[in-house]
């Protein structure tokens, strides 16, 4: 029960309590759980595919160096050799056969001596293989696949806010029949999630002859119940004398929307676009029952597809995770403080 | 901005239009128009639509040219020779991929009430930086599904961190992802990880909204540290609690992507849930059976509907609760 009591107070001491101390540690202990794993991640990305295959890992990317040997058309990887005599020295390996390897001194070809494999330690050195990234873009249609995704974020995002803030606009700051029925309607969207009608949205971007196209993932999505809910809140405090004062004035009511409620609902149309930012990089359900064709892949879609592989390319594939979580990243490292108030209020993702 | 101007030009005589002809108030159906047709064409008609495909059998994606078949769809997923051995069951996939999922609700679940509840209460202490640690707890929560299973599956891998670990503790390295308990183990421990943030982050908005002067009341009082959290914090937190529950229970259902990525199910059928049931049914496998995926959403959309029902019960009752108080 007393280990509790870190837990339960909500207000500390003014010296550090041994609670405060226990909380600390948690937080330690949670900073390393949630980051690790992707600081490894992004680590493993730079190391060559030799040194990816390596058993234990190494956290930074070593690479073995290599010597370039008179009379050896190629480098030659370098060891560090136990000498019978007990001394160390510095060799290139020629060639291996079972466990004896032919090595070479660099300074003096000539001189050649036979070694057991288990005599000698390779000589590492720090290198960072930028190449895993550089040939994403030269060897495979990873470009095409960034595109799609870069396309499908923006387009979408875009719509959801002009669809999303003209429905809101109207639950808000009209009085017509049906209004509630419609705005129950659209909430009650809230409660199909898509995993349960998968079958049939496929039917319909089929039918509407959008399978394997961006746009037959943008559309299905961008009208959305979070969308709707968070903008009308936001629109009920917009004073409704200021669209009177519009009226007065003959505005269109298209006017008052663009040039009035538009403009003053920024902050939530920032939280929306935000939200609708990270779903749409993040998709991978509709995207991947939509998008059968390798030219169309998301990045999500193509992770998904290399790592299903039989060899998997490790070496990429990592590379691309790591550029397909720069953008969240950059989001999260900005824009923090607007997602977790956003979340908080509303209690939406 | 020049796009932005010219589309607002493009849309403005239409609008007069519509208000001449509607009135001022109903024009607003012009406004909610696009959302509406968005959400007939992509939500309520597939509601319809998949009643169709549920009583109907053949592979073909067209309703009109599927053959009537009654409740069969039902019978193939729910038909068992022994209801006590799953392997007698005609769809056995299923049930399997039926009791992984509620194996997996439960634990994934009351682990992640646990841990958000425990991680909320210590950030909602007074502690330096409480911002940056509330961010260091959410950044998995961004991350896509595909991401974070290649993170786990790179460190999980043969040759993998936590084997080099292992090794170097001078035990044998063991196979997480293809060993069918450590597999269903990892599969909750990373759901846990990536989205155990998002939860914290909604008890911890309850436990801000708590008034101090309880708890100084309470320090008053003398009131053990365990007494304030059973009868303060707990029970003016029910309403958050109750949504995190019901929120968890009803992702935790659904889950799909970060499994399909991290094991794809296997090994065997080990980590199969429902929705890759119903994904490898509908498309996935060779022969397409949407009757049969629709029906198996029919029964996930029946746990779902449970699960809401629940919720508003629960929420009804925890604010009775506190009028009575």
């Amino acid at each position: 029960m007393r280990n509790l009591n870190f837990l339960l107070l909500t207000r500390g001491r003014n010296r550090l309590h041994w609670t405060d101390v226990l909380s600390y540690a948690y937080l330690v202990v949670g900073l390393f759980t949630m980051f690790a794993p992707v600081i490894w991640l992004v680590m493993s990305s730079f190391k060559t595919e030799a040194a990816m295959s390596q058993f234990p890992p190494s956290f930074l990317p070593y690479t073995q160096k290599t010597v370039q040997v008179e009379g050896f058309p190629k480098p030659l990887p370098l060891f560090l050799v136990n000498k019978v005599d007990g001394t160390q020295q510095e060799m290139a390996q020629v060639n291996r056969m079972g466990i004896v390897a032919n090595m070479v001194d660099p300074q003096k070809p000539e001189d050649k001596l036979q070694v057991n494999v288990r005599q000698r330690e390779a000589v590492n050195s720090l290198s960072f293989a930028w190449n895993n990234y550089v040939d994403l873009f030269g060897k495979f249609t990873f470009g095409t696949y960034l595109w799609n995704s870069v396309f499908i974020t923006v387009i979408a995002t875009v719509l959801t806010l002009l669809i999303n803030s003209m429905a809101a606009f109207a639950l808000s700051k009209y009085n017509f029949a049906g209004q509630k029925t419609v705005f129950i309607l659209i909430i009650a969207t809230l409660m199909i999630p898509p995993t349960i009608i998968l079958v049939p949205v496929f039917l319909v971007i089929n039918q509407v002859g959008l399978l394997n196209s961006l746009w037959g993932v943008i559309l299905p999505a961008v009208a959305t119940p979070t969308g709707v809910f968070l903008l009308r809140q936001y629109m009920l405090t917009i004073p409704d004398e200021l669209i009177e004062a519009a009226r007065m004035d003959h505005a269109s009511e298209w006017r008052i929307y663009w040039r009035i409620v538009l403009p003053l609902s920024a902050p939530a149309l920032a939280v929306l676009a935000i939200f609708s930012v990270m779903w749409r990089w993040n998709d991978f359900l509709l995207p991947l029952i939509v998008l059968s064709k390798n030219e169309f892949f998301t990045l999500q879609l193509a992770l998904n597809s290399f790592q299903g592989e039989l060899n998997t390319q490790w070496h990429y594939l990592l590379a691309m995770t790591v550029i397909t979580l720069i953008p969240v990243t950059l989001v999260f490292a900005f824009l923090q403080r607007y997602i977790t108030t956003g979340i908080a209020g509303a209690g939406v993702k | 901005m020049r796009f932005l101007a010219v589309f607002f030009n493009l849309l403005e005589p239409f609008f007069r239009q519509g208000q001449k002809r509607l009135g001022l108030q109903r024009v607003a159906w012009l406004f909610v128009g696009p959302n509406l047709f968005v959400f007939g064409l992509f939500c309520f008609l597939p509601i319809l639509i998949n009643l169709i495909y549920a009583f109907t059998g053949g592979v073909e994606l067209m309703p009109q040219s599927r053959p009537y078949s009654g409740s069969e769809n039902f019978e193939i997923l729910l038909h068992c020779d022994s209801y006590f051995d799953i392997s007698t069951c005609r769809k056995d996939i299923f049930w399997r991929a039926l009791l992984n999922t509620a194996k997996f609700s439960v634990l994934q679940v009351s682990l992640m009430v646990l841990f958000s509840m425990v991680t909320a209460l210590v950030l909602n202490r007074k502690i330096k930086g409480r911002g940056f640690w509330r961010g260091v707890f959410f950044y998995p929560v961004l991350l896509s599904p595909v991401v974070v299973a290649l993170i786990w599956k790179w460190l999980l891998q043969s040759q993998g961190v936590f084997n080099a670990g292992l090794v170097a503790i001078g035990s044998a390295p063991v196979e997480w992802l293809t060993q069918s308990g450590w597999a269903f183990f990892w599969t909750v421990f990373v759901s846990i990880w990536a989205h155990m943030g998002f939860y914290t982050l909604i008890l911890l908005a309850g436990l801000q909204a708590i008034p101090n002067d309880l708890y100084e009341a309470a320090e008053m009082d003398r009131a053990s540290p365990w007494r304030t959290l059973t009868r303060i914090t707990l029970p003016l937190l029910m309403p958050n609690l109750i949504v995190v529950l019901v929120l968890a229970a009803i992702r935790a259902v659904q889950v799909f992507d970060e499994v399909f990525v991290l094991t794809g199910g296997g090994p065997g059928s080990a980590t199969t849930f429902i929705v890759q049931f119903i994904y490898q049914t509908g498309f996935a496998e060779q022969i397409h059976l949407y009757g049969l995926a629709a029906a198996a959403s029919m029964a996930l959309a029946l746990i779902l509907i449970v699960l809401t029902l629940a919720q508003l019960r629960l929420t009804r009752a925890s604010e009775a609760g506190q009028k009575g108080r």
